[in-house]
């Protein structure tokens, strides 16, 4: 069996960022294993501006994005397998792969970094009722077949979710000349980021319909019409408030969800908040020598977050490789009043090295709040912050010497300022 | 043209029917309204071959139902189809409902089909999902099930393989008596045939009311709604049942042989019977109704929902017999539950009623077998390596959710009814039947399909004639 130092799966925004910083670090013997024609990911269908204003400092393209850290890996000799399909991993650490040259092949590493992204929310999973025509679309799915294929899915659109790629695609068909009747979000607040509502909504005329949903789908072949209702605050439709577009198209985005199946097998333990792995501060998981980053780890609405983090789990996978597994009793990283998950979730007192960020969201939109790193009841740090939404991604930042001297597990919470 | 039979509907009745008459030296049409086969009733119901317990006694339901479940294995061997023995469960609630059960063994007995008691504790040792309400189960461990549209497309193989014709897309409007027989017309087609056989379930009535004023039945179909769980979870090795009651079989817990999980399903009268939409009523009443038997459903792992027709009629029991004043017009309606299972005894039953208009003769060269098309995800290594060597394809995974190659796609249509739409390849070879639904492999599928049917992407369809995917290049 082939052996690496690390393998890397997935070539996407995380995989690519993972694996330049492994090689920068003197890790040479390494593999990215990407599924696609070609590396870059979901970047690639994302062909608007936006990306890199934090890693960058300038408004990239999505594929202009991803083309940075292609030309890197590059430089750097990283080894990407393309056309590839990871089909097992194991618990230590060996990898199957499947590919049209090589057939089905085992490899082992001693290092892995999941970074295999995450996928949308189905019809399926919303259980929206009626029948099942074409014309009902992911917004990703429609994305792809816009951007890479060069078709438009239809004329007359519907959105559902007010999720980022939703919203992109609003903007998107309207430019390309369909007609997009509205976007309904099943929530009183968006799911989106302020600036796509403004850009893509607000700017082209879209009506946002909060607390709404589909109710209804017709049309036996292809989508003739759709029910939209209010929702109270229970979520359940108000009957009564029932609107009818005659549409031929209707786009879901109504949420993502990492992919784990490869890291269940090896049996990497999950976190209900974020359907991603529970990593420590090197982004390890329970399972030594795997790591996991990017949209697989937790759902990003920005890539220069995914980036960041996808660094810090190659330099995590890096000193594990120098140094081996940490050995000291760990402490959590919790959500506490008001936040709904944090990022890294497990701390080693005493073995930690460098500042590390915090990754969280807060459960509901708040105007003025002040956020708290807390451990034992002792403040560790705070932060006051405006205009929190659920859809933004927040950080706090502790310094070495703070997480080192840690007692007990850190809460992350927040409290309203009236 | 002229033919000895024409089967309206292939459904498993009509291709099962099919696969049997061509044996003989016989001509025979198949058609389908619909662009593919299977495309109604066997594509949505439960996939159950039950063994025969529950049909009342003296119903042709009953007979056929026992008789057919026991031509199942070795069908399936023959027509290299999925076949699993996982046994039922019916799981009482109460000494009421436990009485019910010693009604259903008396039958078991009696028809000789095996059975077994477990408490509702030594269930739950077996079962952990089982509702701790469940004192009793009775158990059918011969029970099993299948791929209801792999058996009717492995039927239609065989029979094209063995000349058999078939017509999709052709919706029968008119049927005339003739001095030859019947005229049968769909739109332009027109055939000429000595017999007809009605199998075409929820509109079985609307056919036979073609060729006799009171065909004696009225098809009042059925919605059965269920949720589909995803097969990263085992939540039931069993196929679970509620004790029935006389709306059915009530709602179930039933295991795929893929390894997902069918909740379901509801059972409401519906109007008019195009209407296959899920319902809010309906998936409400599947997940209320499954927590009388079950408990801990993981919801957060449905991945679709869909609901189906059964075309109920105004009578209780199957009805297969000639049409009273159109001799040569074989009904084979109300085909409900048990109707996958009876399926094998349906078609012999139907070839008995046509013997008296036709000769039977079996021909020299029908080939009744027919071989599955590989699975890479189910072979070894070195299988899989040996498929990828003679064609690189087998190793290219265009759906990362149920692993499918594009070699398995591409296999996909080929062949006497090969698929020629989204959902066609999905029905054969299963891209999009995981957890992102297509989200990912649909445009992969797509393309695969345009570049081998060599038609444009616009002109892939996901399932009927008007289903088209992709409005227009993009300028």
């Amino acid at each position: 069996m082939r052996k690496y130092q690390a393998v890397i799966i997935g070539g996407g925004s995380a995989g690519l960022a993972a694996a330049v910083t492994m090689k920068q670090n003197g890790i040479d013997d390494i593999l990215v294993i990407e599924k696609d024609r070609e590396p870059g990911g979901i970047l690639q269908q994302c062909i608007h501006n936006g990306f890199g204003l934090q890693t960058f400092k300038e408004q990239l393209s999505g594929p202009a994005y991803a083309e940075r850290f292609i030309d890197q890996a590059e430089e750097l000799g990283v080894k990407i397998l393309l056309n590839t399909m990871v089909t097992h991993l194991s618990k230590d650490r060996v990898i199957e792969y499947v590919n049209p040259e090589e057939g089905c092949v085992q490899i082992q590493a001693d290092a892995v970094i999941l970074a295999v992204g995450c996928y949308e929310r189905s019809r399926g999973a919303l259980a929206i009722p009626g029948e099942r025509p074409a014309g009902v679309f992911t917004a990703g799915q429609a994305q792809r077949y816009l951007n890479i294929e060069g078709y438009l899915v239809g004329k007359k659109v519907f959105i559902l979710g007010s999720g980022d790629i939703g919203l992109i695609m609003a903007r998107r068909m309207t430019l390309e000349g369909a007609k997009v009747y509205g976007v309904a979000e099943l929530m009183p607040y968006s799911n989106g980021l302020p600036r796509n509502i403004q850009q893509c909504l607000n700017d082209f005329n879209i009506p946002l319909y909060l607390s709404h949903t589909v109710t209804h789908i017709y049309g036996k072949d292809r989508l003739e019409r759709i029910e939209l209702s209010a929702v109270d605050e229970n979520r359940k439709p108000i009957p009564g408030s029932e609107q009818y577009f005659d549409v031929d198209t209707l786009l879901l985005s109504v949420g993502l969800i990492p992919e784990n199946h490869l890291a269940e097998e090896a049996g990497v333990k999950l976190d209900p908040r974020t359907k991603g792995p529970v990593v420590d501060e090197d982004y390890m998981t329970n399972v030594e020598g795997i790591f996991s980053c990017g949209n697989g780890l937790h759902v990003h609405d920005l890539v220069d977050f995914v980036t960041l983090q996808a660094q810090r789990a190659a330099a995590g996978a890096v000193r594990y490789l120098k140094e081996g597994q940490k050995t000291k009793p760990s402490v959590k990283a919790e959500p506490g009043n008001g936040i709904g998950y944090v990022v890294p979730a497990v701390i080693h007192p005493g073995e930690v090295s460098g500042t590390k960020e915090f990754f969280f969201r807060i459960k509901a939109p708040v105007d003025k709040a002040v956020v708290k790193a807390v451990c034992g009841g002792r403040v560790i740090r705070q932060r006051n912050r405006t205009k929190m939404v659920p859809s933004e991604m927040e950080r706090i930042t502790l310094t070495e010497k703070e997480l080192n001297e840690l007692d007990g597990d850190l809460v992350i919470e927040m409290e309203e300022i009236l | 043209m002229y033919y000895d039979a024409v089967i309206i509907g292939a459904g498993i009745t009509g291709t099962m029917l099919a696969k049997d008459l061509s044996r003989y030296d016989l001509h025979v049409a198949l058609l389908d309204k619909e662009n593919d086969i299977a495309n109604e009733t066997t594509m949505a119901n439960s996939a159950i071959v039950h063994t025969g317990y529950d049909p009342e006694d003296g119903t042709l339901k009953a007979e056929l139902n026992v008789k057919g479940c026991r031509l199942y294995p070795q069908l399936c061997k023959d027509l290299d189809c999925l076949h699993k023995t996982v046994g039922a469960w019916i799981a009482a609630v109460g000494e009421e409902e436990e009485k019910h059960l010693d009604i259903l063994a008396d039958r078991a007995q009696r028809r000789d089909i095996p059975y077994a008691w477990l408490s509702g504790d030594e269930a739950r040792e077996l079962e952990p999902n089982l509702g701790d309400n469940v004192t009793k189960v009775l158990s059918f461990p011969t029970t099993a099930i299948i791929y209801p549209w792999e058996v009717a497309i492995a039927c239609t193989e065989v029979a094209v393989n063995n000349g058999t014709e078939l017509y999709l897309n052709t919706c029968v409007d008119h049927i005339e008596k003739t001095t030859y027989g019947y005229t049968v017309r769909a739109g332009e087609k027109t055939f000429e045939t000595k017999t007809v056989i009605d199998a075409a379930g929820i509109f079985a009535d609307e056919i036979a009311k073609m060729v006799t004023e009171d065909p004696g039945f009225e098809i009042r179909p059925r919605k059965g709604e269920y949720y589909v769980l995803d097969h990263d979870v085992e939540y039931t090795k069993h196929i679970i049942f509620p004790v029935p009651s006389d709306k059915g079989k009530g709602v179930l817990a039933v295991p795929t042989v893929h390894g997902n999980t069918l909740l379901g399903p509801n059972s409401d009268y519906v109007h008019g019977t195009v209407d296959t939409g899920s319902t809010v009523q309906g998936l409400d009443y599947v997940r209320e109704n499954i927590k009388k038997t079950m408990k801990n459903v993981p919801y957060s792992h449905a991945i679709r929902t869909f609901a189906g027709l059964r075309p109920s009629s105004s009578s209780p029991d199957f009805i297969i017999r000639d049409c009273e004043d159109a001799p040569g017009f074989i009904l084979a309606a109300s085909i409900e539950s048990p109707g996958l299972a009876s399926a094998p005894a349906v078609s012999l039953y139907i070839i008995d009623l046509l013997k008296k208009y036709l000769s039977l003769k079996e021909k020299d060269g029908a080939v009744m077998t027919r071989k599955a098309q590989p699975v890479m995800k189910n072979l070894s290594v070195e299988e899989r390596n040996e498929y990828i060597r003679r064609n690189p394809k087998y190793g290219h995974i265009v759906c990362r959710c149920e692993q499918i190659s594009e070699g398995e796609i591409i296999d996909s249509l080929k062949g006497p009814c090969g698929a020629t739409t989204i959902k066609g390849v999905k029905k054969r070879v299963r891209p999009g039947m995981g957890r992102c639904q297509g989200g990912f492999c649909e445009p992969l599928v797509l393309n695969i399909l345009a570049r081998e049917l060599h038609k444009s992407p616009q002109e892939i369809l996901l399932d009927g004639l008007h289903s088209g995917i992709l409005e227009k290049e993009n300028r």
